[in-house]
């Protein structure tokens, strides 16, 4: 069973891995390079606690093959605190209580940085619509959409 | 927004809340944000193997042979684990406080009780060598007759689904086949009430859905001892279950969890921890065992169903005088915690409202369906749900407001409770005085200035002559039809059946003669010795 | 065993590897294939990726559109000159699964999936082909019939005509969760109209039939008439004939049945 070499850039940084042939993003993420901050929680894209960012765009890192992200940029929450400070999206979540038992959230976060990456100043809905496909199960939506308009409002008048 | 409105019972405390009311920060919060905090399966450790578990085909069947052959030789393949590898394969969760019949067993050995109970677990160097491995088990078995309804499953010839309970019913303290609740003569009362509903009410499992699926490693740690990492809700209960099933002392294990991907009930039941416990002691090396989505929406435990039928009596003036009430709990193949739900339920029949003539048969029923387990209220919900529905149709029937005629049955401070406690505290007035404030609904002024605290007591604090169950049964009442009795809408359009003749009536429950006098109530022994 | 992952620079030879496997399956964006690896699928073995450019290609400038089988719906949605196809891709899952499912893996989702076939099918799409035969072009209709068989042949593109004006072309998908949830039922109707009478109305249903599959009844109940009450509520009436959905987690057989009409008339009378 032969390995294969994989290489791309996780967070600004070059990584190189082996990986098994089917070998998800996911998998690759967490047990091979120690990224925890992507979670598994369904494996069948529907629920996003995956969630990545590869070249700027949202995608499931479970339903990613890994070899396809070959030179590519991967983003994941690990990667977008600003030095020592909180990103303003992880301090919004933190002031308006946008987490509960905290294992939707590195998902959300990914996909509220792939709207304000696109869209700094998003109405209600394009949030809504932005983490669609995020499941929180403790039901905690108003406070997750509440936090994205508050760091979209922050951005905007900083 | 949170509002606070310190004029009610405004004279019952001190106005010296510093917390409540204010902004405080989780402790847990920058973690979640940050992606920090540590779930159970945060942990990467060296030469972990993978643990996944061969499934139940059918919902009641007799093994008859499990074939391994060309599964141990598949690649990857580490140890097939049976249900003979493990030390004490037959468990119940509530045998901790010593409640309850040991009934389930952690891998299947003669019987599968239902789709998706676990037979084998295999553990492999990889998840898709372990899949692979699945594919290559053949389990030979001879299909049973099942039972998926709680109804059916009472009625005499029902297949027995779980032979330690062959009645296909929870035995509380060796004798009862249902919590059973008497207060006052209802049936009496039903025969002289003007009016007279009964109901069926229904509600389906419900699965909690967590977004971090149930799961475990587990990894030998020095002398002896195994780290476990876990997802359950409940760490010393988990410990403790799995030094029991695994027969080894509970210092054996040192647990790390408590931050939970979601949980609402449905991490409790120690599904996965024993078995890669288990797995880890076999091979020496650290095991995980985490469901997939599938195996947590099939075979993770629901909150579990429950039919009620709710038989009421009631004044043309609104006060409800009887209530009958007569609930199965769907326990699934095994009891889990289903026991304790019905317990619950039954203590907390007839819901907020004094009523003065309470009848409840509660029935913890086994049935051919994945086992049910708790989740937010477990016990209540669906009985609370089946309550207010009716309340809504009692008052429609009467003619009065359902605000109103909450606010003329609610229960009041110096009550006398069903269960023969006073009531205390009592506030489901003034809650639904603010409710129909805030739905801007009206309200007379009487009820308006009704409150919990008065008019309590006195006669309502009373417990009534209450006949036992050892006489005659008297012939059901005259039905007083209404627009609301029509029969359940599946099924079989038969009206609600008796429950099952009751077993001969047994002495009346004793507890052991209190050496101090002092008795304690719990909840699931009932009254006892301190 | 760990999955064999074969990746060709051109379809046709990845279309040559599918084909001559009977456990390979073609990975476009990875959310029927990665997913049925992450249950525990062990009947796929390989898998086959092409890195084509023929294959994400979208010409959209003509009355005939053609669309690679690996453009993803973000990229429907990108595309002015896609507009009428907003509707069903913008249907279908969150953000990153819209970034990553193509137009030629729909063809092959399951219910209650599949959504963007369904208005596909509606627009009498042309499917383009590559299997151990070389290409051809297969109606979609016939592709949607020997779907089950279809898994070793590769879809290099869909094709089909614009509708005339957004009036002619119309899709609703009815989930129970918004924005984003499987399908209850997904209609979509291509009415055409000639001197004021549809001439070959086409009504596509999913979630209705183990595959994606046209309302007969309904479009015989419209054609050559006028789009008025009597017409609507014919075709509504006819919706459900020669249907055969099942029972699932999102709704049952009977409900589907039931609802299908009344979704039918609310679609064709422009109601929201």
């Amino acid at each position: 069973m032969s390995k294969i070499p994989l290489q791309f850039r996780h967070n600004g940084r070059d990584v190189a891995i082996f990986v098994d042939g089917g070998t998800n993003l996911l998998v690759a993420l967490r047990e091979l390079i120690g990224d925890m901050t992507p979670k598994f929680g369904c494996g069948q894209g529907g629920c996003g606690t995956c969630s990545v960012l590869i070249d700027g765009e949202l995608h499931l890192s479970c339903l990613t093959l890994a070899e396809t992200v070959a030179g590519r940029s991967i983003e994941t929450l690990d990667g977008i605190k600003q030095g020592p400070n909180l990103h303003p999206l992880q301090r919004a979540f933190a002031d308006n209580f946008a987490a509960q038992c905290g294992y939707c959230t590195p998902g959300m976060l990914m996909a509220a940085k792939a709207l304000l990456d696109r869209n700094p100043s998003p109405s209600r809905d394009e949030v809504v619509e932005a983490i669609s496909g995020n499941i929180c199960r403790c039901t905690g939506y108003e406070p997750i959409i509440n936090a994205i308009l508050a760091a979209a409002g922050g951005r905007v008048s900083a | 927004m949170l509002e606070l409105r310190k004029d009610i019972f405004a004279d019952e405390r001190d106005d010296n809340l510093n917390e409540i009311g204010k902004g405080t920060q989780r402790q847990d919060m920058l973690g979640h944000v940050t992606g920090t905090s540590s779930y159970f399966n945060d942990h990467k450790l060296q030469g972990m193997l993978h643990l996944k578990a061969v499934r139940s085909t059918q919902a009641h069947a007799r093994i008859r042979r499990i074939d391994t052959t060309e599964a141990e030789r598949s690649a990857g393949v580490r140890r097939i684990i049976r249900g003979t590898d493990v030390p004490v394969n037959l468990n119940t969760l509530l045998s901790l406080i010593n409640f309850g019949k040991d009934d389930e067993p952690s891998l299947a050995v003669d019987k599968v009780r239902y789709k998706g109970e676990p037979i084998l677990a295999i553990v492999a160097d990889s998840e898709r060598e372990a899949f692979e491995a699945i594919a290559k088990v053949k389990v030979d078995y001879e299909p049973l007759p099942a039972v998926f309804d709680v109804e059916d499953a009472l009625k005499a010839g029902a297949p027995v689904v779980n032979e330690t309970y062959p009645k296909n019913a929870f035995i509380y303290h060796d004798v009862y086949d249902h919590q059973r609740l008497r207060f006052g003569d209802a049936d009496a009362a039903l025969a002289s009430a003007d009016h007279v509903l009964e109901q069926r009410y229904q509600m389906s499992p419900i699965e909690h859905a967590p977004t971090e699926t149930n799961g475990a490693i587990a990894a030998p740690d020095t002398n002896g001892r195994y780290v476990v990492y876990t997802s359950t809700q409940a760490l010393f209960f988990s410990v403790d279950t799995c030094a029991k099933i695994l027969d080894v002392p509970s210092n054996t294990f040192h647990f790390i969890g408590g931050t939970v991907g979601g949980g609402f009930g449905g991490k409790v039941d120690t599904l996965t921890e024993p078995l890669a416990i288990l797995g880890a002691m076999l091979t020496g090396r650290p095991v995980r065992y985490v469901f997939g989505r599938e195996d947590e929406m099939q075979y993770g435990p629901p909150r579990g169903a429950e039919r009620i039928f709710i038989k009421d009596g009631v004044m043309r003036d609104g006060r409800v005088v009887a209530r009958k009430i007569r609930a199965y709990f769907d326990s699934g193949a095994y009891t889990r915690l289903s026991s304790y739900a019905a317990v619950k339920c039954a203590a907390h029949l007839p819901g907020p409202y004094t009523i003065p003539n309470v009848y409840g048969d509660v029935y913890c029923v086994f049935t051919n369906r994945t086992p049910a387990t708790a989740m937010r209220g477990f016990g209540v919900t669906a009985m609370d749900f089946a309550i207010e529905c009716q309340m809504d149709k009692l008052a429609n029937l009467v003619g009065m407001d359902p605000m109103e005629f909450r606010i003329l049955n609610a229960y009041r401070d110096g009550d006398m409770k069903a269960h023969r406690r006073e009531a205390k505290n009592t506030a489901l007035i003034e809650c639904v005085q603010v409710a129909a404030e805030k739905a801007k609904w009206p309200i007379r002024d009487e009820f308006r200035r009704a409150s919990s605290r008065k008019d309590g007591g006195g006669s309502r604090a009373a417990v009534p002559p209450t006949p036992t169950d050892s006489r005659a049964r008297p012939a059901a009442p005259a039905q007083q039809r209404t627009s609301y009795d029509r029969a359940p809408v599946n099924a079989t359009r038969e009206p609600p059946r008796d429950p099952p003749p009751p077993a001969p009536p047994p002495p009346p429950p004793r507890p052991a003669a209190p050496s101090h006098g002092a008795t304690r109530f719990s909840s699931v022994f009932g009254t006892r010795r301190r | 065993m760990a999955v064999t992952v074969k990746t060709f620079t051109s379809a046709s030879e990845a279309a040559g590897a599918l084909s001559s496997d009977r456990n390979a399956r073609y990975l476009g964006g990875g959310t029927l294939v990665m997913r049925a690896l992450n249950e525990g699928d062990v009947s796929i073995s390989t898998v086959v990726r092409a890195q084509d450019r023929a294959l994400t290609r979208i010409d959209a400038s003509g009355p005939r559109i053609t669309l690679g089988a690996g453009v993803t719906f973000a990229r429907v949605l990108a595309e002015r000159d896609l507009a009428f196809l907003h509707a069903p891709a913008r249907s279908i899952g969150g953000p990153a699964v819209r970034n990553m499912g193509t137009v030629g893996g729909n063809l092959f989702a399951p219910n209650p999936y599949g959504d963007f076939t369904v208005a596909l099918l509606a627009l009498d799409a042309t499917i383009a082909v590559a299997g151990g035969f070389g290409a051809r072009d297969i109606p979609i209709e016939e592709f949607l019939q020997a779907r089950e068989r279809q898994t070793g042949t590769l879809v290099l593109s869909v094709s089909c005509t614009r509708p005339a004006n957004s009036e002619a072309f119309r899709y609703r998908k009815i989930a129970r969760i918004k924005p984003k949830g499987g399908s209850v039922v997904t209609l979509a109707a291509h009415l055409p109209l000639s001197g004021g009478r549809i001439a070959g109305a086409r009504i596509a249903l999913g979630s209705m039939a183990p595959t994606q599959i046209r309302a007969r009844a309904a479009e015989r109940a419209l054609e050559g008439r006028s789009l008025d009450a009597a017409t609507i509520a014919a075709a509504a009436s006819a919706a459900s004939e020669g249907t055969s959905p099942s029972d699932n987690a999102l709704g049952s057989a009977w409900y589907r049945r039931e609802i299908v009409g009344v979704h039918l008339r609310r679609l064709l009378s422009g109601q929201e």
